[in-house]
């Protein structure tokens, strides 16, 4: 069974990195459909798609997401 | 809710005093002068809708995008973006200058800190995004007004252009707030530029059924002589939400931005920028984003194959039709019945019909969204 090597960066700033398995017919069909595409390595589809299953939201400050929520309300779209 | 695309969603807006002092110094320098159609892309771009754009493409990434649908690091994107100067403007400003740019009026609104200067091929650039050198398309017919010269380079913007549609105008980190007060961790984003008949009702409701919510998000700008105006959308979907969609499942928002008629590659770049805006399904019809008989009518669905890598995820849609016999709108996956009981969503005939002061029968459009239409001076683009 492959290894796919995945990342995530760590409280210290320095990326982590663990290994996981997944059927070896999976590992090629991945391989074969990202041909041509963004994605270098299996690694970095697989990555990439549980990081849109788990996606954090782009960091707001509390001052700015305070503004959006004002004019949000102001504009009727929130109560 | 969808990563934006690139991983980063993109923010060169200059505020307060960095703004001020922009807009300062810009007076002093050289000056493009662009379009409406332009200053929107421009603010666009700083808004993050673009993203991962920080300003017009340089030249590898436009000649990529050309050839390949693709940013010159391989992420999707299919529309260029793309600045287009006059000779005599080009030769007053060098690579690696600041230049001011100007709205119509030559009021400056961003500086771009200009990178390269290269050539537009007008019949290079038409064929390979509008799939056809016809000049009768009108994306073709647009290529050939360009100006000669494409300047790259990223862009800070430090004010924003005025909008009659300002209450509906919402940035991609306002709808990102926004699905997330709503609770909303799944959202189609469905475009469109028509006043709503019941097939596009059904559409949505369709996706609505398996997404916690809807971002309903016309694109507000040039479009092209007959398709409705944009109060008269905004008006009918205000309509349709009141009456006959549940509370907090739809959000009404405008995308500020022309049409290009590109078909499959506008398709694909439609739906970039709802990801964007935080959707993370995007719904596309037949001939979606097409005009005349230039694309097949699936073209526009079949072109997602080629992007495994979008990172929003298409909603295909075959045609509804209102059938006499099922009593009902549905569609041709799920009705047995043949083409002499079903009433087709036909856009050109409503609009026809409309034209005419007529109204469409309720199995084709809400007498709701009807009135809206049939009250307004002037509904359709002259």
């Amino acid at each position: 069974m492959p290894i796919i090597t995945s990342s995530v960066i760590g409280l210290d700033g320095r990326e982590d990195r663990v290994s996981i398995e997944i059927p070896k017919w999976l590992y090629d069909k991945v391989a074969e459909r990202i041909k041509g595409t963004s994605f270098s390595t299996v690694s970095d589809y697989i990555t990439y798609r549980l990081q849109s299953e788990f996606s954090e939201e782009p960091v707001y400050t509390e001052e700015e997401e305070r503004k959006i929520k004002e004019r949000l309300r102001r504009l009727g779209y929130i109560p | 809710m969808a990563l934006p695309h690139g991983g980063r969603l993109i923010d060169r807006f200059l505020r307060g005093e960095r703004g001020r002092k922009a807009s300062e110094e810009a007076e002093e320098l050289p000056k493009v002068r662009v379009s409406r159609e332009l200053v929107k892309d421009l603010e666009n771009i700083a808004s993050g809708a673009f993203s991962p754009l920080e300003g017009p493409l340089l030249r590898e990434d436009y000649l990529s995008v050309l050839e390949e649908g693709r940013l010159s690091n391989r992420l999707p994107w299919t529309y260029p973006i793309v600045l287009d100067v006059s000779e005599e403007e080009a030769r007053e400003i060098d690579e690696g200058d600041d230049v001011a740019v100007t709205d119509i009026q030559g009021r400056p609104f961003a500086i771009l800190h200009l990178e390269e200067k290269y050539r537009l091929d007008r019949k290079v650039h038409a064929e390979r995004v509008y799939r056809t050198l016809d000049p009768r398309h009108p994306g073709v017919a647009k290529t050939w007004e360009m100006k000669p010269v494409l300047l790259g380079g990223e862009i800070d913007l430090f004010r924003e252009s005025e909008s009659r549609f300002a209450v509906y105008r919402l940035k991609p980190k306002e709808t990102r707030v926004l699905f997330k007060e709503k609770g909303w961790r799944t959202v189609a984003g469905f475009q469109t530029r028509n006043a709503p008949h019941l097939g596009h009702e059904y559409v949505q409701k369709t996706a609505l059924s398996f997404v916690d919510g809807l971002l309903i998000h016309p694109l507000i700008g040039r479009k092209k002589p007959g398709d409705f105006r944009d109060e008269v959308i905004l008006e009918a979907y205000e309509a349709l939400i009141r009456g006959y969609y549940l509370r907090d499942t739809a959000v009404l928002a405008v995308l500020e931005m022309e049409m290009r008629y590109a078909g499959p590659r506008e398709a694909v770049f439609h739906a970039i920028v709802r990801k964007n805006f935080g959707c993370t399904h995007f719904i596309v019809g037949r001939d979606h984003a097409g005009v005349g008989n230039f694309y097949k009518p699936y073209e526009a669905q079949e072109i997602f194959d080629e992007y495994p890598d979008l990172g929003i995820t298409p909603l295909f849609f075959r045609s509804f039709f209102y059938c006499r016999k099922c009593g009902g709108v549905t569609n041709e996956k799920v009705c047995p019945h043949g083409e002499a009981d079903h009433v087709r969503f036909s856009g050109t005939r409503i609009r026809e019909m409309l034209m005419r002061g007529e109204r469409p029968p309720r199995e084709m459009m809400r007498p709701e969204v009807v009135d809206v239409v049939l009250k307004s001076e002037k509904p359709f683009v002259e």
